[in-house]
């Protein structure tokens, strides 16, 4: 035995058998962006039993301002944050079982993700992905522990860590479409790594204590903060966390399985479930329609028409250098012939 | 013009006297087009409450919801 996690031990509120209880949490980080990089680090560094974290996308230079668990290299390398995030994670610390994995979350592989997990982190970086997440855990009957954060603004909301308490869903009624895209604005390293800090905060105490369910927020530029008991808003007839629930965002299915990435001029089309690609039957495919190609175990990547396209085993591909489905089919088209 | 001192999540504001609801406050603040959690001296505020007069010295929390992360 040794002293990892003595200064955590130490404190009171969590001691030796707060510890324990941590020991044998199993969390799922929802996206290694800049929140999931920051509550990766901590949750594994805290001494977690198993850590799944899970993304879609491959990190790029405009990420590491921000996104604490990647390199340079990483960016050269064409790695997926997933992968990444898994290898630095383990070598932090060899205690808790890490597992990355590329995937685009939805309505049709979310419910059979979180299983085996005790409580899921919000990484994500969009309201429609949260509403998913809100429907699946409540659902499931485990906690959600919801974190945005845009500007030098976060917002933090643990759902779920207390009887009668509302959801997600009774705080928004209706989602206006505008929120349906992502913010584009620009964002600072310390906000993120607070709101981080409230998310994984709510995490300890929701094992070895008692999490009060309050929406919070705080804006380090204005030093504006607020926080809110919203207990109040809990819906009797909420459709995601009522005795009479249906889960409208788990109903939505494949239908849009076609998106325009957040705050980027990349879009990501997705074949169907039957279609995976072969990374390295695909560069040899594509080998003399294309430049500055390049494969590796996740990802095959080349230009094509001054666009960058990424091939992800799942059946994925981004096309980069533009935020139109109909020029990136058509380049899709004109590559895969 | 006269102002109106108003308290806005923890911050002392000055807003112009016109500024008389919740909703007006909102729209000054640039945000009334935001999915919002509004709370007036503590008491949490239904959707339809925004009407809502504000006073000198009134103590308002706003939180609103954001997409990135
Ligand atoms: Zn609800």
């Amino acid at each position: 035995m040794n002293e990892k996690y003595s200064r955590q031990e130490l404190f009171a509120p969590i001691g030796k058998s707060g510890q324990e209880q941590i020991r044998r949490l199993k969390v799922l980080i929802m996206g290694a962006g800049a929140l999931g990089s920051a509550s990766a680090e901590m949750l594994v560094r805290a001494g977690v039993r198993k850590l799944t974290i899970v993304d879609r996308d491959m990190i790029e230079w405009s990420n590491l301002h921000r996104q604490q668990l990647y390199t340079e290299q990483d960016v050269i390398d064409r790695l997926p944050k997933a992968i990444s995030a898994q290898n630095r994670l383990v070598a932090i610390n060899s205690d808790v079982a890490v597992t990355g994995i590329v995937m685009d979350v939805s309505a049709t592989n979310v419910e059979e993700l979180i299983k085996g997990h005790d409580l899921v982190v919000d990484g994500t970086d969009n309201m429609e992905i949260r509403l998913l997440m809100n429907d699946a855990t409540r659902k499931a009957g485990i906690p959600f522990f919801m974190g945005a954060c845009v500007g030098s603004y976060g917002v933090t909301f643990p759902i779920g860590v207390k009887q009668n308490q509302p959801c997600l869903h009774c705080l928004i009624e209706t989602l206006p479409s505008h929120m349906m895209t992502c913010d584009t604005a620009g964002v600072i390293s310390p906000v993120v790594v607070t709101t981080a800090a409230r998310q994984v905060a709510a995490v300890l105490k929701y094992k070895t204590g008692e999490v009060t369910p309050k929406l919070q927020s705080v804006d380090l530029w204005t030093e504006e903060h607020a926080s809110i008991d919203v207990s109040s808003f809990k819906k009797v007839d909420c459709p995601s966390c009522s005795s009479m629930a249906t889960y409208p965002f788990l109903q939505l299915g494949a239908a849009t399985r076609t998106a325009v990435l957040c705050g980027r001029d990349t879009v990501q089309l997705t074949f169907p479930p039957t279609r995976q690609f072969e990374l390295a039957e695909v560069a040899v495919a594509i080998e003399g329609k294309v430049t500055e190609l390049k494969h590796n175990d996740y990802v095959t990547v080349c230009l094509f028409q001054d666009h960058r396209i990424v091939f992800f085993r799942d059946g994925r591909l981004l096309v980069h250098g533009t935020k139109d489905v109909t020029v990136a089919r058509k380049l899709t088209a004109a590559l895969l012939g | 013009m006269t102002l109106k001192i108003v308290e806005v999540n923890g911050v002392t504001r000055e807003v112009p006297e016109d500024v008389q609801s919740v909703d007006h406050l909102l729209k000054h603040l640039g945000i009334a087009e935001r999915i919002l959690i509004v709370e007036l001296n503590r008491t949490i505020l239904e959707k339809n409450a925004y009407d809502q007069p504000i006073h000198n010295r009134d103590q308002i929390e706003i939180i609103h919801f954001v997409g990135g992360g």
